[in-house]
């Protein structure tokens, strides 16, 4: 077996075991960990496909930010050896019911589609194809969405202070 | 296809965590547990977006931009609704999505 083979079916593995430990988990800091874990796998998953600027904002933002946030939040609202009690039975039934039918569903759709890979040259992925991309105003550029995104960034920090801050 | 690793299996593994995303979104009653499960469920969009990008279309770089920008977006959602569920546990100190019902009449 390939080593890269390998190596997926490790990431795999981590990314399976550990999204379905996030919500099973009784602790709830510990569910963060877990996400940590799938988002971290998620990286190198990047990493595997050749997209290290991907996995780069995926390992800063993700792992480094919303996780962080979510621990300080975690932190903020709850005891830290709070122990969830078990979900009643009929919702825990629904939900479980729900994801499996659906993974069903999906897994039967990608099993029977055939993909069909294009044949032009593959484009080369470095740090200047997408900044001239993402900051482009022709053809695959991407400045309209880039500013957009960035007030809405604005707006969402703005909104977090006022929402977060002490009332009078 | 990346050297062995056929797309379908690639689909498969992310379809695992978006459905554990949606089924952990229907368990849960705690507020962070459920933006938790939200994370799962953009996460997996994401590695669709770049697979897609990777395996079908190498020529182009649209699905790594698209899964660029729902990165920043979740990262907006996120901030937001944390800073909601600090809002709500200061005023009714609980963060359990059963017990926030103040504003129904």
């Amino acid at each position: 077996m390939a080593l890269n083979v390998l190596m997926f079916y490790l990431l795999s593995a981590v990314i399976v075991i550990c999204s379905v430990l996030t919500i099973t988990t009784t602790r709830i800091l510990r569910a963060a960990f877990y996400l940590l874990c799938v988002l971290v796998a998620t990286a190198g998953f990047y990493f595997m496909v050749d997209y290290q600027f991907m996995a780069g904002v995926q390992l800063v933002l993700y792992a480094g930010g919303i996780v962080v946030l979510i621990i300080f939040s975690i932190l903020l609202t709850s005891h830290i050896n709070h122990k969830f009690a078990r979900p009643e039975a009929t919702r825990l039934i629904m939900g479980v019911l729900v994801g499996v039918s659906g993974f069903a569903l999906s897994t039967i759709a990608i099993l029977k589609y055939a993909f069909t890979p294009t044949t032009n040259p593959a484009m080369k992925v470095d740090m200047q194809a997408i900044g001239l991309q993402l900051l482009g105003t022709g053809k695959n550029g991407y400045v309209l969405p880039f500013e957009v995104i960035s007030i809405l960034l604005l707006a969402a920090m703005i909104g977090a202070i006022i929402i977060a801050k002490k009332g009078k | 296809m990346l050297q062995g690793i056929p797309i379908a299996s690639v689909l498969i593994v992310s379809s695992f965590m978006f459905f554990a995303g949606v089924c952990g979104f229907i368990i849960r009653r705690n507020m962070i547990t459920i933006l938790m499960s939200i994370e799962l469920i953009l996460n997996a969009v994401n590695i669709n977006m770049v697979v897609f990008n990777k395996f079908l279309f190498p020529d182009q770089l649209q699905g790594h931009f698209f899964a660029l920008f729902i990165v920043g977006i979740a990262a907006a959602e996120a901030s937001v609704a944390i800073a909601l569920v600090i809002n709500i546990y200061r005023r009714l100190n609980s963060i359990s999505v059963d017990k926030v019902n103040e504003m129904k009449y």
